[in-house]
């Protein structure tokens, strides 16, 4: 094993907002970077590497309206320079079954929903990938219905814990990881936590989400991590972490109950799954 | 010595894995890989297997008829890796997990029936064993056909979304089928 594969072991501080650190090594950048699920780009895990070299992520800019008092369009290096990238380690758990631990850079969504003033009717919050087959080859397909569309419930979007992440590992966000800007929530399976963002709408009702649109049996608008609620086919139990033999018991909310337990006291999370 | 050549070829997926393994070649998550690619040449066996009497009936050439027998005995063999792969990295071998996730994932309930009826065919495939059975030996092996089958709903029933890979399975496993309705009608009518 190399210096730099055993490097990768060295336990980290998984931060998050008063999460208390926890000695679980970072996921290397080049797995990372090579095992995606961005169905935009093919739908096999290596795909999304090979092929996103295609998208143009210069000029962007992420329209943000809705049920608001000062909407704007603003331009993503524009946010980088007003919302200096913090570094947020965070859990990744797909809901395949794996998982991995990312060091993210991006700034928390809230600050941004903040300068753009929500009114009163403002109740969820709505995103948007990306439309245009021609840079997003996988669009032509149907393996999802496009554009990719994710939701949160206001006080989700407005918590210290989601960001709007614009790198990792201290670099630019690589293409295949859902650049120039995506969002991350933490305690929530991976594809809530939607990549190459260009709209995201203050709205009053529960927006649609891709993968409840996909096959709604199996896909919730809530889909937090939790080991008690099995996917229709398969447990959720245990994950396979990248870079380990055996499987890992999952985390409620992913380890993040102590943060955001509270968001949904009293819910039934079998039923709002 | 065109046996031994079509047994070592038979070998090659699974030494490659082995050589991918050693090389650091099994990518980000080596378990995923090893056990899809062993459900994959299971499946690839099965279809190369079921396609030997239609080749036999269209060719004459015999010499693959009589390597049905090795040919099967690798659908067992990559099915029992791939079986022993969630055994061991999946459920840790903890046996009374497996009658759950067999009670509770149909994907997984299909997938072990096959296995249990492969398993019924190996060790049934020997000569001592086609005497012994007699003309039950040929009704016995006739299970070849569900446990291909099921074979293929398993994989169907695992995909997230993607149903591409199974659906290439089950038409070429719907045609290998086929070919022997064609020849049943025939024999009948003709």
């Amino acid at each position: 094993m190399g210096l730099a594969a055993a490097a990768s072991f060295l336990p980290r501080a998984v931060l998050a907002a008063g999460n208390a650190p926890t000695d679980e090594a970072l996921t290397p950048f080049k797995d990372i970077t090579s095992y995606n699920n961005f169905y935009e780009f093919g739908t096999d895990k290596s795909d999304p590497a090979k092929n996103a070299h295609t998208l143009r992520v210069r000029p962007w800019s992420v329209l943000v309206d809705g049920e608001c008092r000062k909407p704007g369009n603003f331009d993503v290096d524009r946010l980088i320079k007003d919302f200096p990238p913090q570094e947020r380690i965070y859990r990744l758990r797909c809901v395949e079954g794996w998982s991995m631990v990312i060091p993210w850079n991006g700034f928390p969504l809230g600050a941004l929903l903040k300068k753009v003033e929500p009114t009163a009717k403002a109740k969820f919050v709505a995103f948007t990938t990306l439309l245009d087959p021609e840079q997003m080859p996988g669009q032509k397909g149907g393996a999802l219905p496009w554009p990719y569309v994710e939701g949160l419930r206001l006080d989700e979007a407005l918590h210290p814990l989601t960001i709007l992440a614009t790198g990792l590992y201290g670099k630019p966000m690589p293409k295949q990881d859902g650049a120039p800007i995506r969002l991350v929530v933490p305690w929530k399976y991976g594809f809530k936590s939607i990549k190459s963002i260009v709209h995201i709408k203050l709205v009053a009702s529960q927006p649609p989400t891709s993968w409840n649109l996909q096959i709604p049996e199996e896909y919730g608008f809530y889909s937090n991590v939790n080991p008690t609620v099995d996917h229709p086919r398969w447990s959720q139990a245990k994950e396979r972490r990248i870079g380990e033999l055996f499987k890992r018991s999952t985390l409620m909310f992913n380890g993040y109950a102590e943060q955001v337990a509270s968001l949904y006291k009293g819910m039934d999370l079998k039923l709002h799954y | 010595m065109k046996e031994a050549a079509l047994f070592f070829a038979c070998l090659i997926p699974f030494l490659r894995l082995i050589w991918l393994g050693t090389h650091a070649g099994l990518g980000v998550n080596p378990v995923e890989f090893v056990t899809h690619a062993t459900g994959d040449w299971a499946l690839n066996f099965f279809c190369v297997t079921l396609a030997i009497t239609p080749l036999v009936r269209l060719t004459g050439w015999s010499w693959w008829a009589k390597r049905r027998r090795m040919l099967g005995l690798f659908v067992f063999f990559y099915a029992a890796l791939h079986f022993l792969i969630f055994m061991s990295l999946d459920l840790e071998f903890a046996f009374a997990d497996l009658g759950k996730e067999i009670a509770r994932r149909p994907y997984i309930c299909v997938g072990f029936a096959s296995l249990v009826m492969l398993f019924v065919l190996a060790a049934t495939s020997s000569d001592r064993a086609i005497r012994a059975l007699g003309r039950w030996w040929g009704r016995l092996h006739k299970l070849v056909y569900p446990a291909a089958i099921l074979g293929v709903v398993h994989y169907y029933m695992l995909v997230k979304s993607d149903t591409t890979m199974p659906l290439r399975y089950g038409v070429v496993m719907a045609l290998l089928l086929g070919t022997r309705l064609v020849f049943l009608l025939k024999a009948k009518i003709g």
